[in-house]
Parts: structure tokens; sequence; C-alpha cells
């Protein structure tokens, strides 16, 4: 089942949550969580709004009951294309014991039923020259923002609409590597291209809402994604099995340096240093989009924003702790050399021709506001101001509201009644 | 136009507060996107009232920042009571700037303030008193309140 919501102009947001009822026990971690204010709970379980809702995944870390549970595919779902192609995360590189390295994680996919398996990390290496060549002729507005990571891109064109200009115009790695495949593979077998089935194994629920609604184009290259934490038991399983003869330990075709990419600060290392930053987690993401709002960060140049503490290895469907992740990831780089795996003159032709580029910008999503008015929607802001200042103001939740100030809005909504507020009603009994 | 559609909002900056600076920005810029403002209305607000913000922060001792918002245009009023500008025609300049060593460590004193909150204005004056303060009026024109 998908989540879906209407809005003005009838588009429909896909979101891959679902919240099972049986097992939510309104408890409100999910809401106090929420990065958005997207969660209320009504009647002791948890609704999302999801005009608000980002697909973080912040909600599936913070429920102590499992009953956030993220939309993504199982492997028997790919079966009904004719060549299977699993495309991993290089975060899925760190998630094993550090003596299971990458050839036998592959050969491991190979052996739970894909035809192949691809690889995203050289196609990070090469974006990542495309991105030094971008900051090098780009005028402004600055600083640029990565546009890797799908939480953040939403959290953007719902928070910070203004700023979807800042957002660079280039293509992400998953994506990138899914058509490059699927060209590739499509000449080579001779097959069309719809019978070539693309899953992208992440740790992040909003790359598997991003493959079924992109932001920046019309569909996917991927056809679904699978969830790190779904598949690992039988990867493990499928890899302890492997004989001697069915890998070869040697990263050919793939990049060390490359996999550092979903460790945070991994895009920076390829950049001029003094100018770029790396900020991870919502706290800090927040307070340099507030900062970037106000053009005060006038020495950076480039933001690279994770919404996971960590970047991507800190997703809510990784596996392994994302401090011991990013020391496996830097084994990882020791063990195999930081040497370049692109070739710098090719990428350079391949992006004057516009290979690296999106297809389309990405494009701010405002919240709806209080009134499609903004006359009506001025007064409903002072009314809601003098609701919020009759309110405790402590937060407590017991209403189901994030907020004092959520709980105001859902007033004057007419969501919600302003006696609905607990706290006052018992403050009310008690003084009588 | 009825007062109900009009917002208007008041707040204190105190010299000096480096912490604290920022902060009615912030708050201001929350408020225009719930309201539904356009996006680069919300962000030249957002620009034009930090920057003014901070230079109460670092030349006056206090200031008070009047916000008033209504459907057509957003007008806001910085007063402040502090060391005012002697030659106001200098301090518009790009790059001028009499912002102490500490000030500059901080990353502030580029002399860019004030020109970028008239280059994000519709209406922009300024009027100082030297040893008294310094105020400042900038107008936004937000369009004609009929569009979402
Ligand atoms: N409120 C004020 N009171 C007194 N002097 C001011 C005030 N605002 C600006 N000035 C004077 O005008 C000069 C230019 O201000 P402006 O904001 O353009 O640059 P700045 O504050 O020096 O540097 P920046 O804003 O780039 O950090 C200041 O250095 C200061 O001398
Ligand atoms: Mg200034």
């Amino acid at each position: 089942m998908l989540v879906m919501g209407p809005k003005a102009e009838n588009i429909r947001y896909y979101h891959t949550l679902k919240i099972l009822e049986e097992k939510c026990r309104g408890r409100m971690r999910c809401m106090r969580a929420c990065p958005t204010q997207a969660i209320r709970v009504r009647q002791g379980k948890a609704h999302v709004l999801e005009e608000l809702c980002i697909d973080c995944g912040e909600c599936i870390n913070a429920c102590p009951e499992g009953a956030m549970v993220p939309l993504t595919d199982t492997v028997e779902q790919t079966s009904k294309f004719k060549c299977r192609v699993a495309i991993p995360s290089p975060v899925l590189y760190s998630q094993f014991s550090v003596d299971i390295h990458p050839p036998e994680i592959i050969a491991g996919l190979k052996k739970l039923g894909f035809d192949y398996v691809w690889d995203v990390s050289l196609v990070c290496e090469a974006i990542s020259e495309a991105l030094r060549l971008y900051l090098e002729e780009h005028k402004g507005p600055w600083p640029v923002i990565s546009s890797f990571c799908p939480a953040v891109i939403r959290f953007i064109q719902v928070k910070y609409p203004g700023l979807t200009e800042h957002i660079i115009p280039l293509e992400v790695p998953r994506e990138l590597a899914a058509k490059e495949m699927k060209l590739e593979l499509s000449e080579k077998l001779n097959f069309p291209l719809e019978e070539i089935g693309a899953v992208y194994l992440t740790s992040c629920p909003a790359k598997a809402v991003s493959i079924r609604q992109p932001a920046e184009k019309e569909k996917s290259w991927f056809d679904g994604s699978i969830s790190i934490a779904d598949i690992y038991n039988p990867l493990l399983s499928a890899i302890m099995s492997l004989g001697e003869e069915e890998y070869k330990d040697d990263l050919d075709g793939l990049s060390a340096i490359g996999m550092g990419w979903k460790v945070m600060g991994g895009t920076c290392s390829f950049l001029e240093p003094g100018s770029c930053v790396a900020v991870s987690g919502i706290v800090e993401l927040t307070k340099i989009l507030d900062d970037i709002e106000k053009s005060k960060l006038r020495e950076v140049k480039y933001v690279e924003a994770s919404f996971c503490l960590e970047g991507c290895i800190g997703g809510p469907l990784a596996v392994e702790n994302a401090y011991v992740a990013r020391v496996k990831t830097i084994r990882l780089e020791n063990r195999y050399g930081k040497q370049p795996r692109i070739q710098k003159e090719k990428v350079q032709k391949l992006y004057r021709e516009g290979h690296y580029f999106l297809e389309r910008r990405i494009q701010p999503r405002p919240i709806k506001p209080l009134h499609p008015d903004i006359a009506k929607a001025i007064a409903l802001m002072k009314e809601k101001e003098k609701i919020h200042n009759l309110l405790p103001r402590v937060d407590c939740g017991l209403c189901g509201c994030p907020t004092c100030l959520a709980f105001a809005e859902d007033v004057v909504k007419g969501l919600l009644n302003i006696s609905d507020c607990l706290y006052n009603s018992i403050r009310k009994e008690r003084s009588r | 136009m009825s007062d109900d559609s009009l917002l208007d909002l008041e707040f204190e900056i105190i010299g000096g507060d480096f912490n604290q600076a920022g902060r009615v920005s912030t708050k201001l810029k929350s408020i225009l996107k719930e309201i539904g403002f356009d996006a680069q209305v919300v962000r030249r607000v957002a620009i034009s009232t930090y920057e003014a913000e901070i230079n109460v922060v670092m030349y006056a001792r206090r200031g008070v920042l009047r916000f008033k918002a209504s459907p057509q245009k957003i007008v806001i009023i910085i007063e402040d009571e502090g060391q005012g500008i002697e030659d106001i025609e200098e301090a518009m300049k790009e790059g001028y700037s009499t912002a102490t060593d500490e000030m500059r460590e901080m990353g502030f004193g580029a002399g860019m303030g004030l020109p970028n909150i008239k280059r994000n204005s519709d209406q922009f004056e300024i009027t100082s008193e030297v040893g008294k303060g310094t105020r400042l009026e900038v107008t936004i024109i937000a369009g004609d309140g009929s569009k979402s």
C-alpha cells in the first residue's frame, strides 16, 4: 500500500512509509522526531501529514515499537524482469565485517539471483570531477548545495523553497549508474530497455521515494529499491556459502575513493579545500540553510548536505553503526588505494556534452499557506499567535501535536479546538 | 484594507549580542513562509533584516525592529541608539566599513551590508545622526496580494 496525499494542483506525493496501526501505541516518539512536524497522534495512533513529509526516515529510527516501516521492495518482486540488475549503494560495502570485501559482496548478490551487479563508486568518482568543473564555471548564486541527498532536496523544496536555485543541477551517481547500465546492457544483450530491471540497494527511505517520484525528472532509471536491512541476512548467508573460485579479490571496475562519497565529507575531498563545507544531520542542516537564506555564508562556495548524521552510512535502513561504517570505508580506501580510476579527459568531454546534468532543475514545493488569499492568511497568522499566547507553550504533546505552535495552527485550520489542550484543562480543573 | 490583514510586529535588538544576532530575521522568515509570501520576497526580507540586525549589534547599543506586512508590501523599520553614521554616502558604498579587527575575525566587515539591503529592497531610506542613532526604512513590494 502506498500512502498518497492530494494537494493543490492535484499533485499526489508518494511516500514509502507505512504505519502498522496494530503496532502503533501512540507513544509520540515519531511525532517529536519529525523535522518537518508532519506527524500528529490522533485517537492514540500516529498519522502523517503527507504534504509535509519528506521521507527522511527519522520516524523509522525513533519508533520503539517498529510500527513505522519503509515500503521498499523485495527480491522476489524483481523477478518479473528478464534481466535483473542490483545496483548497491556503496554504503553496502561498509556493512559487513572487515574481512568481507566488495568483490565477495557482489558475488553474494549474484548468488541471490541477480543477473548483474552494477557499481556506483566509479560514477561517484566521475561526478566528483563534473562537480569540480561545475564549480569552476558557476557564476552564482553562492553557495551551491549538493544534489545527492533526496531528503535534503525535499527539505529544501518544502521548507526553504527560495533556495532551490542553489541546488547543483548535476545528476546523482545512482541515477547515472542505472542509466549507463541500462543503455549498455540493452545494447550488449540485445534486450529492450523495459526487460532490464534495476534495483537500488539502499540505506535510505528517501531514495526509495525518489525512485518512485523523482524531483528532477519524469521517471527514475530504477524499477525499485531494496532496504539494506532487509537484504542483509540472506546476503550474508549467500556470501558465507561462496566458494573461493566464485570471486576475485580485486577492485576491477570499482573505485575505492568513490565509495567515500557515502561518508560525510566524501564529496568535499575531491574539491579545493577551504571553501567547501560538509554538514549532516537535521540540526546542522537547518542552521546552514537559515544562514544561506540570509546570505550569511559569504566565503562558502559549496555545501555538501546529508540529512542523516555522518552521511548515507547513517541512513535508517543501514545495519552497521554509522561511525563503524565510516572507519570501514576508510579501511577500504587504504586497502585498495586512493588512485583515481576514471579518465579525467573522458569525463570532461562527457561534461561538455551535458552527460552529468539533471533533466530539469529542482522546483520549489512550498508548504500550503495558511490560506490561499494572503490577506486572509495574515489574519489567520494573527489569530494563530493569539491562540499560541493562550497555550502553556511547554510542548507537552498530550494533544497529539509536536508543539504548542503546531497546535495553534491546527486550531486556526479548524482541525482542533482550543479546548483540546489537555494541559490547560487540567490546570483549570485543579484551580477549581 | 481592513486592519486584520496587516501584520505588525516589534522586536528588540541588543547591541553587542552576537549570539542572538540573526534571530529576528529567522523568525520573520518562517512567519512569512507560513503566510505564503513568494519565496523570493521571503528571501529579500531575510537578507535585509539580517544585515540590518547585525549592523545594530555591531554599531549600536540597542535597537528596535518594526515589521509591517500587508498583502501588497512589507515595510521594515529599524531604529537604533548608537554611534550613528557620519557620511552616509560613503557608508553605502560597497567595501566601506569601519568594523573593528575583532568583528572582521567574526566574518563581518566586508562593507556589504548596507548595499545588500538596498539591492534587496524596492524603497530604501536611511537617516542618521552622529552620537544619536540610525534609522532605516526598507520597503519590499510583495505583489498585488491576490495570488497565493
Ligand atoms: N546602525 C549603524 N550604526 C552606525 N553605523 C553604521 C550602522 N550601520 C552601518 N554603519 C556604518 O556603515 C558602514 C557600512 O555598513 P555595512 O553594513 O555596509 O558594512 P559592514 O557592517 O561594515 O560590513 P558587513 O555588513 O559586510 O559585515 C559600517 O562599517 C559602519 O561604519
Ligand atoms: Mg553590516
